[in-house]
C-alpha cells in the first residue's frame, strides 16, 4: 500500500485516483462542525469579529494546514484532567455536513486532504480539482483501530468548543484510508449514488 | 433499595466497547460475501478488527458513543427517581473513564456539558412498571449521530414515490430511505421501521424495535415477509459497506405497527449503524446478569 507523508505535495495529490487505498503519516488536525463554521465566519466570510484567542489560534493552525490535512473527527480523549492527552477512540464523522464550507476552507488554508466518511458533494468535488485536494475515506466506526495509528497528541485548540469539536493536533503513522474523491473530478460516491438510484427506480416499478 | 451505580456503569462499558454476539456474527458473515481485494471487503475486515480490539482494550467501538437510550423495566414499588439518579451518576462516571465521549451539547448555547448529562432528556430514560416479583431489567442502546441523521419520517401518501397508505407504499418509502442514506449512516445498517402512531410515538417505536436480536421476525407473517424483502431489495441497490459499493448494505430490517389517527399514516425509519450497540442487565435479588 502506498504511504503518503504530510505535508502532501501537489504532484502527489494529482497522482491519487479514486479507489486507491493509501496510508497517511505525519501531523494533521481534527476539525468538524464548529471549527468549519468558526473558520468561515471569522476568517473567510468575516461576518464575525475575531474574539478571545481567535487570532492566535489562526496563526498557529495556518502553517499546520498549509499542504496539510483536516480530519473530520470528534475523538474520545483520555487524560483531560492531567493534560496528558491520549486518543482512545478516533474514527471519522460524517463529512457531508461540511459541504457548504469545505472547498472554501481548503482554498483559504491551502490544505491538500480531508479525511472523513460518507463522501461529499459537487461543491467539494469542484474544489478538489481547483485547489487541489483529495477526499480520503476512513472506516466509519472503526474508532479503536484508527486510534492506534495516532502516535501522539501534540496539542489542542479551542477546547471550549467541547472535546469532540476542538482542533486536536495529532501525529499519525500509517493511518489507513481510501481515496474516494480525487482532484480529477472522480467521485466514488457520485458513481454509487447513480448506480443505486437506477436499481431503486427499477424496484419502485415492481409491485 | 440497592445502589446499582457500579453495575449500571458496567452495562455502559459493555455496551460501548463490546458488540453483541448476534451482530458480530452477521458482520463476520458479511466479510465473506465481498470480493477479495475490494474496498467493501477491506472495510468489513477493518470493522471486525476494530470489534476485537475494542473488546480487548475496553475502548469505545466508535468515538461517537451516541445518544444513550435506556429502557428500564422496574418491579412495582421500586423508586424510578432513585434509578434515574443512579443511571445519571453511572453515565457521568463512564464519561470520566472514557467509555463515553462527552456528547451532550446545549442546542441554544452550543455548550458541551462535559459529562453526558444534559437537562432531563439526556440520557433518555424510559420506565415501564412490571409485577413486584419480576426482576429489574435495564436495556441500553447507544445510537450514533451519523446514523441518526439519516433517519427519516414519511407521511403517506407520497405522490413523488407513488407510495399509498398500505404495505406496498411502506416498502417504497423504506427503500427510498436506504437509497438516500447511501453510506452516510455507516452501512451495513439495520433498519427499524414503525408504521403508524403520531410523529413522536412513531419515531420512538422505530428505535424500540431495534432492541430485539438480529433475525427476530415480526409475528405477523405479512410484516415478517416485508422485513425479509426489504433487506434483500436494499442489498440489491449495491451501496455496500461504507457506501463503497458491494453486496451488504443492510444486515436486517425490523418492522412494528402502531395505531394511528384516521388522518395520519406515518412511516418512520431509524437507521442503525453497523456499530449496533445494545446490551441488557437483569437484576434478581443479589444477582446481576449481563446478556
Amino acid at each position: 500500500m502506498r504511504e503518503i507523508t504530510i505535508p502532501i505535495s501537489d504532484e502527489t495529490i494529482r497522482s491519487l485516483k479514486v479507489g486507491e487505498p493509501v496510508t497517511l503519516t505525519g501531523v494533521m488536525m481534527t476539525g468538524r462542525d464548529a471549527v468549519h463554521k468558526w473558520m468561515i465566519d471569522t476568517f473567510i466570510k468575516q461576518t464575525r469579529q475575531p474574539q478571545g484567542d481567535d487570532l492566535e489560534v489562526y496563526a498557529a493552525i495556518k502553517p499546520l494546514l498549509d499542504h496539510g490535512v483536516i480530519y473530520h473527527c470528534g475523538p474520545v480523549v483520555a487524560g483531560l484532567d492531567t493534560k496528558e492527552y491520549k486518543f482512545v477512540a478516533a474514527g471519522p464523522t460524517t463529512s457531508i455536513r461540511e459541504e457548504p464550507y469545505q472547498a472554501d476552507v481548503m482554498k483559504h488554508f491551502n490544505a491538500r486532504g480531508v479525511i472523513g466518511k460518507g463522501g461529499m458533494g459537487p461543491k467539494t468535488l469542484a474544489g478538489c480539482q481547483e485547489v487541489p485536494f483529495v477526499y480520503f475515506h476512513a472506516i466509519g466506526g472503526a474508532a479503536s483501530y484508527i486510534a492506534q495509528s495516532v502516535q501522539k497528541v501534540l496539542g489542542v485548540y479551542k477546547l471550549d468548543f467541547g472535546v469532540p469539536e476542538a482542533m486536536w493536533v495529532i501525529e499519525v503513522k500509517e493511518f489507513p484510508v481510501v481515496v474516494t474523491m480525487d482532484s480529477h473530478g472522480g467521485s466514488q460516491h457520485a458513481v454509487i449514488d447513480e448506480k443505486s438510484r437506477k436499481v431503486f427506480e427499477e424496484l419502485l416499478a415492481k409491485a | 433499595m440497592r445502589n446499582l451505580t457500579q453495575e449500571i456503569l458496567e452495562l455502559i462499558r459493555r455496551t460501548s466497547t463490546d458488540l453483541p454476539n448476534d451482530v458480530e456474527t452477521r458482520l463476520r458473515a458479511a466479510v465473506e460475501k465481498e470480493a477479495p481485494g475490494s474496498a467493501a471487503r477491506g472495510a468489513l475486515e477493518t470493522i471486525v478488527k476494530n470489534i476485537e480490539l475494542s473488546r480487548k482494550n475496553s475502548t469505545p467501538l466508535c468515538q461517537d458513543t451516541g445518544t444513550p437510550i435506556f429502557y428500564v423495566h422496574y418491579p412495582e414499588g421500586m423508586s424510578t427517581r432513585a434509578l434515574k439518579k443512579q443511571i445519571r451518576e453511572a453515565m457521568a462516571e463512564a464519561t470520566r473513564r472514557s467509555y463515553m465521549r462527552p456528547n451532550a451539547v446545549d442546542a441554544i448555547y452550543d455548550k458541551n456539558s462535559g459529562n453526558n448529562l444534559g437537562g432531563d432528556e439526556f440520557p433518555y430514560i424510559h420506565f415501564d412498571e412490571v409485577d413486584a416479583d419480576q426482576p429489574l431489567t435495564i436495556e441500553l442502546m447507544l445510537k450514533g449521530g451519523g446514523c441518526e441523521n439519516v433517519g427519516i419520517q414519511y407521511s403517506l401518501p407520497n405522490s413523488q414515490l407513488g407510495a399509498g397508505r398500505d404495505l406496498k407504499g411502506v416498502r417504497k418509502v423504506v427503500l427510498d430511505a436506504v437509497q438516500k442514506a447511501q453510506g452516510q449512516g455507516c452501512a451495513p445498517g439495520i433498519l427499524g421501521v414503525a408504521i403508524g402512531g403520531d410523529r413522536g410515538s412513531s419515531y420512538y417505536a422505530s428505535k424500540e424495535v431495534l432492541f430485539s436480536k438480529m433475525g427476530t421476525r415480526n409475528e405477523d407473517p405479512q410484516l415478517a415477509e416485508l422485513e425479509e424483502r426489504l433487506t434483500d431489495e436494499a442489498n440489491q441497490m449495491g451501496i455496500g459497506p461504507m457506501g463503497f459499493g458491494g453486496e451488504t448494505t443492510v444486515l436486517d430490517t425490523k418492522i412494528t405497527g402502531l395505531h394511528r389517527l384516521p388522518a395520519s399514516y406515518f412511516v418512520s425509519v431509524s437507521y442503525m449503524c453497523w456499530a449496533y450497540r445494545r446490551r441488557k442487565m437483569t437484576v434478581s435479588g443479589e444477582e446481576v446478569i449481563y446478556d
